[in-house]
C-alpha cells in the first residue's frame, strides 16, 4: 500500500518537473482509513445528526426546572421508528445521546447517564408499543408512553445513584405532567411530519 | 392537527392524565395533618388537635409567642424574635410542616396519621 502510494507520488513529482499540470487524480500521500459503510449507516448518521441539532436547539431554551425539557430529538426517533423500525430508531437515539454528551462535554458525567437511562427505557417501551394495533394507536401513543418511560428511567437512576432520598418523589408530579404534555406535542409533530412526508414522498419519488 | 390523533391515542392521553393526577394527589397531599405539636425550649409544651380553633400563648426566653389554630391550619401569629421568619412562614397545613422560632426556642410541627420522612428527621 505504502509502496504504491510512493510510486504514484514520485511519478507525480516527475510530471511536475516536466512542466505538466498536476492532475487531480494523483492521490495525496496521506494514509486513509476507510470503513465499509452501507447506505443504511449513512442514513442513521444523518438522522442522528438531525436529532443532535434538535438537542442543541433545545438546550438553548431555558427550563424552569432541570430535567424538564421538551425532548425535541424524540420527534426524530418517532419518525425513524415508524418508517425504518426499532433497530434503526435505537441506533439514532443512542448515537444522539453519545454524540450529544461529547458535544456538551458531559460524557460519562451524571447528565450522560441520565440521558442514557431515559433513552434506554424509552426504547424498551417503544419496542412494546410498536406491537399495538396501528389502526387504533398512532405516534402520539408511542410518544406519551416513551416520555413516561424516559422520566421513569431517569428518576430511578437519580434515586438509586444520585439522590437516594424519598424527597425526590415530590418532583414526580411535575415531571409526569411535563411528560404528558411534551409527549403529546412531540407525537403530534411527528405524526404531522409523517403525513407530509408521505404526501410529498409519493409526489417526488418516481 | 386532531386528525393525527387516533382513538387509542385519546385512551392513552386519558389514562396518562389520570395516572398523573393520581400521582400528584398521592405525592403532594402529604397526609392530612390532625395534630400540632408545640415545643418550647426543646420540650413538648402542648399537643393540640387541629379540629378546634384556638390561640395558644407559649412562653420563651425572649417573651411570648402566640400560635393560632384555625380551619385545621396552624401558624405563629406573633413572636418576639427579631427577624420574624416563623411568622412570615404563614399557615401550616400538611403533616410534616414545621415553623421554628429559634431565638425564642418555640416551634410548631404538624403531624398526621403516617409520619413522613423529610430532611429534618431523615
Amino acid at each position: 500500500m505504502t509502496a504504491s502510494t510512493t510510486d504514484k507520488q514520485d511519478s507525480g513529482y516527475g510530471r511536475q518537473e516536466t512542466g505538466e499540470q498536476r492532475s487531480p487524480r494523483i492521490p495525496h500521500p496521506v494514509s486513509r482509513i476507510l470503513l465499509n459503510t452501507t447506505a443504511e449507516d449513512h442514513h442513521i448518521a444523518k438522522m442522528a445528526a438531525v436529532a443532535l441539532g434538535l438537542t442543541v436547539l433545545e438546550n438553548a431554551i431555558p427550563s424552569p426546572l432541570p430535567g424538564v425539557k421538551p425532548g425535541l430529538a424524540n420527534i426524530v426517533t418517532l419518525i425513524v421508528l415508524a418508517r425504518y423500525g426499532w433497530k434503526v430508531a435505537a441506533w439514532v437515539s443512542l448515537l444522539r445521546v453519545l454524540a450529544g454528551s461529547l458535544l456538551f462535554g458531559n460524557f460519562l458525567a451524571p447528565g450522560f447517564f441520565l440521558s442514557l437511562s431515559g433513552a434506554i427505557c424509552s426504547l424498551a417501551v417503544l419496542a412494546l408499543s410498536l406491537h399495538l394495533p396501528a389502526r387504533w394507536f398512532g405516534p402520539v401513543t408511542d410518544s406519551i408512553l416513551a416520555a413516561f418511560a424516559h422520566i421513569a428511567g431517569q428518576m430511578t437512576v437519580v434515586y438509586l445513584w444520585l439522590i437516594p432520598h424519598s424527597g425526590i418523589a415530590y418532583l414526580i408530579p411535575i415531571f409526569a405532567t411535563a411528560s404528558l404534555v411534551f409527549g403529546t406535542v412531540n407525537g403530534l409533530v411527528a405524526a404531522s411530519f409523517m403525513d407530509n412526508g408521505e404526501k410529498t414522498g409519493t409526489e417526488r419519488q418516481p | 392537527m386532531l386528525r393525527h390523533i387516533k382513538p387509542g391515542d385519546y385512551l392513552t392521553l386519558l389514562v396518562g392524565g389520570l395516572c398523573t393526577i393520581w400521582i400528584t394527589v398521592t405525592v403532594w397531599s402529604g397526609g392530612a395533618a390532625d395534630k400540632a405539636i408545640i415545643r418550647s425550649g426543646g420540650k413538648v409544651f402542648r399537643e393540640v388537635p387541629l379540629s378546634r380553633d384556638q390561640q395558644i400563648e407559649v412562653p420563651g426566653p425572649l417573651g411570648t409567642s402566640i400560635i393560632t389554630i384555625e380551619k385545621r391550619r396552624a401558624r405563629i401569629t406573633s413572636d418576639p424574635s427579631p427577624r420574624q421568619y416563623c411568622v412570615r412562614q404563614g399557615w401550616l397545613q400538611q403533616a410534616g410542616e414545621i415553623a421554628i422560632c429559634l431565638p425564642n426556642e418555640v416551634s410548631v410541627e404538624l403531624t398526621g396519621g403516617a409520619k413522613k420522612y423529610d430532611s429534618l428527621n431523615y
